[in-house]
């Protein structure tokens, strides 16, 4: 449980990463933008918390489009009847 | 022609979304049939967008966990994820890796690494390759055997290795219900160590070593091992965004245009499975990894004429995306035609 409430502490992801800084240029940013340059700037820790937030959201917002789709045309989206042979 | 070109606001560049929707939906159409999160695949793509690869493989993960989670809820539906499996074999999985991982920053340090794990990487892709398709063609030699003797040719198997590790009956043994089996929980636990362990060391997600590894080690049947690997590249993806995201590596913006085509591919791939055979899906699970082989051949290549270079890296890349376009297409329309023929044979059942 430690790696997922402590991601610092993933040693693996290189140590040549931690040795270069990205700055979000946000000059020319703004509204929505801004704000989501601003934040990558401030805070990395906050920056992956909407991260980690917003990806499972959008994967099952539009993976539901998809579903309501297919059910829609008829498709039996709750079982499979084919097997390995 | 601005508005189909987006500026990234962390990377500082503009790039054409519809590119990143287009790589999306061909990379989740292959990852939800597959089980595999497709970093091989989406590389290539995220360079010929010019996308700054500092970015590209924290934002191939963020995407990446989100079209894991989507499929495996569907493959959930559908019984192809062994959740106690799956969780047994992520704390392998997560130790393996973080072993692998610091192997090669011990590796770096000594030497030259990058055309060694090259290296590996082709060993490892030959092996999984000649793995799949002896096993289809011992699979077809029973059947012929069987229809001469008379018997019902579905009993036909292929390789089946998992057989001698069940053998081994060292305590704690688990039965897997959505898998069938029945194992020592050490067979699981080492197999994810090994595979997480060689996924470290090649910088790869996993699920193109792991998905085999649950087929031809533990003896899953191949639509639960394409799901409970799902279930797994999920798991990791958000580990893996979470630390990329840390340390100021995702271009979250690509990554979320990249999900919304790749949840949607996803579901697609998905649920072609429901009508493609397992053996359908190893055959064609064994083409695309004869195809990175080639790729691979191609950049080590590269590497040793570098006059040659800029031709052989382009014809790697034009392959990576033209095995990415034709399997997805060819997903897609067994989709489509098994979809129809399901549909019918309903129509038909209600009148």
């Amino acid at each position: 449980m430690g790696f997922f409430c402590w991601p610092g502490l993933v040693w693996a992801s290189g140590e040549k990463v931690d040795a270069i800084v990205i700055v979000a240029d946000t000059r020319h940013l703004s509204g929505l933008m801004a704000w989501w340059g601003n934040l990558y700037n401030e805070s990395h820790v906050y920056f992956m918390l909407l991260t980690i937030v917003l990806i499972p959201l959008i994967g099952v917002a539009f993976g539901l489009i998809a579903d309501l789709i297919m059910g829609h045309m008829g498709i039996d989206l709750e079982s499979r009847e084919l097997a390995e042979h | 022609m601005d508005w189909l070109y987006v500026l990234m606001p962390i990377a500082g560049v503009e790039i054409f979304w519809p590119g990143l929707i287009i790589l999306g939906i061909g990379v989740g159409i292959i990852g939800g049939f597959f089980g595999m999160g497709g970093a091989w695949m989406v590389t290539p793509g995220l360079n010929i967008l010019g996308f700054p690869m500092a970015f590209a493989i924290g934002t191939d993960i963020a995407h990446m966990a989100g079209k894991s989670l989507i499929a495996t809820m569907r493959h959930g539906k559908f019984g192809n994820v062994d959740y106690k499996l799956g969780f047994i074999m992520l704390f392998g999985t997560i130790a393996g890796f973080e072993l692998g991982a610091q192997m090669v920053m011990w590796l770096e340090r000594m030497g030259n690494v990058e055309v060694v794990v090259r290296y590996l990487y082709l060993f490892l892709l030959t092996g999984i390759a000649w793995l799949v398709f002896a096993d289809v063609a011992k699979k077809k030699r029973r059947e012929r055997e069987l229809m001469l003797s008379g018997q019902d040719e579905d009993e036909a198997t292929g390789i089946e290795w998992h057989k001698t590790f069940h053998k081994i009956k060292i305590p704690p043994m688990v039965h897997f219900k959505e898998a069938g089996i029945t194992c020592s929980a050490w067979l699981p636990i080492f197999v994810s160590l090994l595979t997480g362990w060689l996924a470290g060391i090649l910088g790869i997600g996993g699920g193109l070593i792991r998905m085999p590894s649950l087929i031809y080690l533990i003896g899953c049947p191949t639509h639960v091992a394409v799901g409970t690997d799902l279930f797994e590249v999920m798991i990791s993806g958000l580990y893996g965004a979470a630390t990329y995201t840390f340390k100021g590596r995702t271009e979250l913006v690509a990554a979320i245009i990249m999900l919304v085509g790749a949840s949607i591919g996803a579901q697609v791939g998905t649920v072609a499975t429901k009508y493609i055979k397992g053996y359908g899906i190893r055959v064609v699970f064994g083409y695309a990894v004869i195809g990175c082989a080639i790729s691979i051949v191609l950049k080590l290549l590269a590497k040793g004429f570098p006059a040659y270079a800029p031709i052989l890296d382009g014809t790697a890349t034009t392959l990576i995306l033209g095995l990415v376009f034709g399997m997805s297409a060819y997903i897609f329309i067994k989709m489509l035609k098994g979809a129809k023929a399901e549909i019918a044979a309903k129509k038909q059942t209600t009148h």
